[in-house]
Formats: structure tokens, C-alpha cells, sequence
């Protein structure tokens, strides 16, 4: 058995794929690095990230763009033993060429995890919460279940290309910053609600109250369905939704 | 900007607003331009959800609740003793834009009650979108509504700057309007959703010829019915909104159970309870009629004028008609399986998809995710288990409701003791 450690980058991941098919490995296990743990049966190589090998994987994958976007969300998915489904994917497809067959158990799960994490992408694009800093920067922190900030920073882009915006991630301590021209990724040190709260603008807290206000005049009292409610805002979410939260 | 005096004006007009269902913010293809504000390309976001579930999407509100008429199902009516605001033009813009820059919205749905005349009140509306489209460069979603008995020039120009225009027929049958809103008449609901209809129509020609033609509407239109104010059957409805859908080429048709606000001997009284469910089985007929090749006499008929409570209207329609049944899921077409009860139109796609693979048994039926409780009745596939007993329609029905538990099942019960 062969086990390739990689850094947990995408790249990553991808030159993994490429050293299995260059060096022809059979029995052999992708591991991210932080879940390594020595095994004495084992043969462990370091994959050594290397753009040009990931791109040209990513090349050879272009006539299953399908298959692309399976392993690309499943990546951000960070299921534990993802990058051996994918492994197991890649080479039923690239031997069959049916890369919508969902009979394939390793298809089927790469699509199920695609699923979820498209899932999560859409809620973040409705959770997502401004709130307008005092140099005019709306800033939003979120704690998403899955990595999903590379795959919403061009919806926002788009949405706000007048303002100056940025998006945390506090679970994987990096955030997207967009300032007018561009999206870049950011770390930022100590990033902390009260941190924030100390930079927010003084009109904030009105526009956050009129939101509540809004929020509760909407709803109708005879419709009441809380168990409804809680399917489409679980509340796991409620911690950064302003109106979930009042005063 | 007084907070204060805004907060009052929004709770009063939000809470008037809210019996509007429509939450639509798709179907628009209103892009960012030159760097300004918004984008409304994309599907459709629910931003929250109010705690009866219902999807938030836009700044539902109302411009004013002051109103000259008096329609016996509408709170904001002249006779009702409510308190009354209205917004100024730019504090609706403020607030659109204000909710809109901190993501808590798609856009703005604007609605209005008709004071001085509904010409006066149609220009207001359209001026907040036109200053939310000229002034603030924004291209978040609007949804304007259509004042009855405004002149088409108005609509003309409305649809210019809104993504989508709606007027609420209300009440489905004209002497239910007669009764309820003897003040309006059917035309002047007519007359905008024609001039609509005919613009979106000319726009979209012209647009062939000349590429910078402004859009029109692009999100189309759509109108609302109230249910269960005036003693209508569901066939009375159904067939109300199939004229629509087809004679004025509606985006939507939405359903609101009534909601009793007000004490009128002319309506259902203050505590009824509201009709959640039937407008529930409205609406997966609506469904049934758009994207699975229903015909609206194949589902109501004389003889069959309501839809049944305790099933959906798929499964009654089987029930009925069962020489149709089983299906046999490794060859039927399209058209005949998404007629299976239990099977919804993605099962109908992943079953056409798989099977190019191989035969389907139940074990893969299962795992595509098909309701088996309903649909086993109905259906072979490879596998020499199916129903082979000849069950007579009351006896599936019987067995099917036994092995369902509907969250509904408390409301239908009592519904029927009625009876």
C-alpha cells in the first residue's frame, strides 16, 4: 500500500492524481497531511505540489467538465476520505467515459457531496449579512458547513461592484476582500465580533433594527409554522442573521 | 433621516403588504452595468424565511395604506379603522437601497393603495423605480404592481423600469367580485394585464431588429387569487387560472388561503381557520398543470369540481383512472411517468438518464429517491415483484393513507367531520 500525503490544496490534490497515473500505482490511499498518521505497512510518499503537473491533470479532465465540477465542490467538501472517492471516480470515468452514470457508487457520492456543497453556496449567498464599517467597507463574517467562499466571491462581485466589501470565514480563518477592481483572498490576525463591532458605523444599528421590525411585521400569526421555519433558516445559522438575533 | 418616524412607517406598511404571496425574484436577466448596484441575473434567493415559512426575498411594501375603495377582503379598506402612513419617494429608495447593500434583500416589491386615482397612484409607483434605475444605477429586482384602472401609458411606462408587473384578480369569479368589491370592475383588471401582455410581446419583436431596445418587463407577469372567501370550488379557480396562464401569458398565478382580518357577514367569519391545505393542493395542480403535461379537465370536471383533501391530485387523478396503470418504468415515455404518483419531474429525469445504463429494479428506484409508498401501486420494472393483485381504487387509496403519515392529517380530519 502506498499512501501520498498532500498539502490540502487543490493543486494539491491534483498532482496527487498525477503521480498516480505517471507512477502507475495500484494499491494506493491519498491522505490530506493534517490527517496523517505513520503506519508501519505502509510506503508514504510527500506529493510536492507542483502547478504545472495539477494543470495538466485538470487539462486531461476538460472533456468531462461534469466530472471537473464533482471533484472540484467534493474537494471543498472536506469529507474525510474525499480524495480516495475522487481517485476511485477519475478512473471509472476516464475508463468508461459515462461520467452521469450515478450507478457508480463513486460517482454518486462525489455528486451527492457536489449537492451539498451547492446547497451551502446558495444559503451562504442568502446569509451572508453586511454590516457597513465606518471607512464605508461592508463586512460579513460567516461560519459555513462547507470551504464555499471561492465559489461565492464572483456572485458577490458581481452584485456589489460599487462597494467596498469583505467576507469571513471564521471557521477556516481566511476571507474574501474586494476593493472595486478585484476579489483577493485575505488572513486576517484576531479577527473577532467584538473587534467588529467596534469599527461598525453609527447608522448600523438602525438599519439592523428596521430589518427586525421588517422581519416581524412580514410574518402572519395565523399561518404560524415554525417546524417549516426551522427546515428553510436551521438554526445553526442564526448566530450571524441579524433578524434571528434581536435586541 | 428621522428613524424613528421611518420604523413606524415601515411596520404599518409591511404588515399591510404581507398578504400579497408572491415572492418571486427570478427570471429576470437585468445584469450589473457600468459598476453600479445590484444584479439580478441569477435565480432567485430567499434571503429569510418569516416564521410561517414563507420566503423573504424582496422589501415587500405598500407606498401608502390610505385608500378610496372599499373591497370587503382587504385590510387597508376606507372603512376600516386602521392607523395609516404613507412613504415619501426617496424613503423608499433609501430603504431599497439600504436593505439591498447589506444582502438582505433581491430588491423591492411595490404595492400601493389608490388614493386620489389610480392614475396619481400608478405615477408614484413607477417614479420610485425610476429613480432606483436612473438615479441609484440599480439593478436589483423590482416587482410593480399594476394599479386597476390606470391608462396604458403608465403600464407602457412601468414595465420599463420594473422586472416584473402583477394585478391581483383577487376574487375568481366576477360575481364573487360583484359581492366583495362592488366598486371595482372585472375590466379594469383586464385592461393593465392586456396592455402588458401586448407590450412584452412588441418589445421582444423589436428587440430582433434593434438590438438596444430597452426590456420590458422581463420578468413577465403574474396575479393572485384569494381562496376560500366567496364559496368557490377549486374547478372555478383551476379554470381562472388557466385562462390566465394562456390569455394573458402569466409568469405565475399565485393562491392565498384567506385569512379572515375583518368582521363582514359577506365573508368566512374572524377564527376560521385558513384553508393552508387546500391552497396546498392548488398548488401542486398548478404544478401538475405547467410542467407535467396535465390538462386542467383531465384533473377538475363536473364531476369531480373539488380536489380531494386527504391525497394529492395526482394520486386522485390515478385512482381514477387506473386502465392508464402499471407503468413500466424501463420503457415508458416521458409524458406517461412523470403520471406516476409518487414520482416527481427530477425522478422522472434521473430514471431516463439511468436507464440508458441498465434496467431499473427497485433497489436503484429506491435509491433515486422516489416516493415507493405511493408510486409501487402503479408501476413494474425489472423485477418480477410488483402489485399483482387487481386492488380496487378505494383499497390503494386506503392502504396508501395507512402507510403515509401527512402532517396535515390533524387538519383534513376535522376538515371533513364538516360533511
Amino acid at each position: 500500500m502506498t499512501r501520498l500525503v498532500y498539502d490540502e490544496t487543490f493543486e494539491g490534490l491534483l498532482t496527487a492524481l498525477f503521480q498516480v497515473y505517471d507512477e502507475r500505482l495500484q494499491q494506493v490511499a491519498i491522505v490530506p497531511v493534517s490527517a496523517f498518521q505513520p503506519d508501519f505497512f505502509a510506503e508514504d510518499i510527500k506529493v510536492f505540489t507542483d502547478a504545472s503537473k495539477a494543470d495538466r491533470v485538470w487539462q486531461g479532465l476538460k472533456p468531462f467538465s461534469h466530472l471537473q465540477q464533482l471533484i472540484y465542490r467534493s474537494y471543498l467538501r472536506e469529507a474525510s476520505g474525499a480524495e480516495n472517492k475522487i481517485l476511485e471516480a477519475v478512473r471509472y470515468v476516464l475508463k468508461t467515459k459515462n461520467e452521469k452514470d450515478y450507478g457508480h457508487p463513486a460517482v454518486l457520492q462525489l455528486a451527492d457531496w457536489t449537492k451539498e456543497v451547492g446547497r451551502e453556496k446558495h444559503r451562504m449567498e442568502a446569509f451572508v449579512r453586511f454590516k457597513r464599517a465606518k471607512d464605508n467597507t461592508y463586512l460579513a463574517v460567516i461560519e459555513p458547513d462547507f470551504n464555499v467562499l471561492p465559489l461565492i466571491a464572483k456572485h458577490f462581485k458581481n452584485r456589489y461592484a460599487d462597494q467596498v466589501f469583505m467576507i469571513y470565514d471564521l471557521k477556516r480563518d481566511y476571507g474574501i476582500y474586494y476593493d472595486l477592481k478585484k476579489v483577493d483572498f485575505v488572513n486576517l490576525e484576531a479577527v473577532n465580533l467584538k473587534n467588529l463591532n467596534a469599527i461598525t458605523h453609527e447608522e448600523e444599528i438602525f438599519y439592523d433594527q428596521m430589518w427586525q421590525d421588517y422581519f416581524k411585521s412580514t410574518g402572519i400569526k395565523s399561518r404560524i409554522n415554525k417546524k417549516l421555519h426551522l427546515r428553510h433558516v436551521p438554526r445553526r445559522y442564526w448566530k450571524y442573521l441579524n433578524e434571528k438575533n434581536p435586541h | 433621516m428621522n428613524f424613528e418616524r421611518i420604523r413606524e412607517k415601515l411596520n404599518i406598511l409591511a404588515d399591510a403588504a404581507k398578504y400579497d404571496v408572491s415572492c418571486s425574484s427570478s427570471g429576470s436577466k437585468r445584469t450589473n452595468k457600468n459598476k453600479g448596484l445590484g444584479d439580478s441575473s441569477g435565480m432567485g434567493i430567499c434571503h429569510s424565511y418569516t416564521e410561517d415559512g414563507r420566503c423573504i426575498s424582496l422589501l415587500k411594501i405598500l407606498l401608502t395604506n390610505h385608500c378610496i375603495f372599499d373591497c370587503a377582503y382587504c385590510v387597508s379598506r376606507k372603512s376600516n379603522d386602521i392607523k395609516r402612513a404613507g412613504f415619501k419617494i426617496q424613503e423608499v429608495v433609501d430603504l431599497t437601497i439600504n436593505f439591498y447593500r447589506r444582502n438582505y434583500i433581491e430588491g423591492l416589491f411595490l404595492s400601493s393603495g389608490i388614493f386620489s386615482s389610480p392614475d396619481y397612484t400608478m405615477e408614484r409607483l413607477i417614479a420610485v423605480a425610476k429613480k432606483l434605475r436612473l438615479e441609484e444605477n440599480f439593478n436589483g429586482y423590482i416587482h410593480l404592481k399594476s394599479i386597476p384602472g390606470c391608462n396604458d401609458e403608465l403600464m407602457q411606462e412601468a414595465g420599463l423600469y420594473a422586472d416584473r408587473l402583477s394585478i391581483n384578480i383577487e376574487i375568481p369569479t366576477v360575481s364573487g367580485l360583484k359581492l366583495l368589491a362592488p366598486e371595482k370592475e372585472h375590466k379594469d383588471f383586464i385592461r393593465p394585464m392586456e396592455t402588458v401582455k401586448n407590450n412584452i410581446a412588441i418589445y421582444k419583436s423589436e428587440k430582433k431588429i434593434l438590438r438596444n431596445t430597452p426590456v420590458y418587463a422581463p420578468a413577465g407577469q403574474s396575479t393572485q387569487m384569494i381562496v376560500g372567501a366567496t364559496g368557490e370550488s377549486d374547478k372555478d379557480i383551476m379554470y381562472s387560472a388557466v385562462h390566465y396562464y394562456s390569455t394573458y401569458k402569466m409568469k405565475r398565478v399565485y393562491y392565498s388561503g384567506y385569512v379572515p382580518v375583518l368582521q363582514d357577514s359577506r365573508l368566512p367569519a374572524l377564527g376560521t381557520e385558513v384553508p393552508m391545505l387546500r391552497e396546498n393542493r392548488l398548488y401542486q395542480t398548478d404544478w401538475l398543470l405547467r410542467f407535467y403535461g396535465f390538462d386542467v379537465r383531465e384533473l377538475l370536471n363536473k364531476d369531480h369540481p373539488n380536489l380531494d383533501i386527504d391525497i394529492d391530485p395526482k394520486l386522485s387523478w390515478a385512482l381514477r383512472n387506473l386502465h392508464h396503470f402499471p407503468v413500466d418504468v424501463n420503457k415508458a415515455d416521458k409524458r406517461m411517468l412523470a403520471r406516476i404518483p409518487g414520482l416527481g419531474m427530477k425522478s422522472v429525469y434521473k430514471i431516463l438518464n439511468a436507464r440508458k445504463y441498465r434496467k431499473l429494479n427497485w433497489e436503484h428506484l429506491k435509491a433515486i429517491g422516489i416516493a415507493m409508498n405511493r408510486a409501487k401501486y402503479f408501476m413494474v420494472c425489472e423485477s418480477k415483484d410488483w402489485e399483482r393483485r387487481d386492488l380496487e381504487p378505494q383499497r390503494i387509496k386506503s392502504m396508501i393513507l395507512q402507510s403515509s403519515q401527512s402532517k396535515y392529517q390533524k387538519m383534513y380530519n376535522q376538515q371533513l367531520q364538516l360533511f
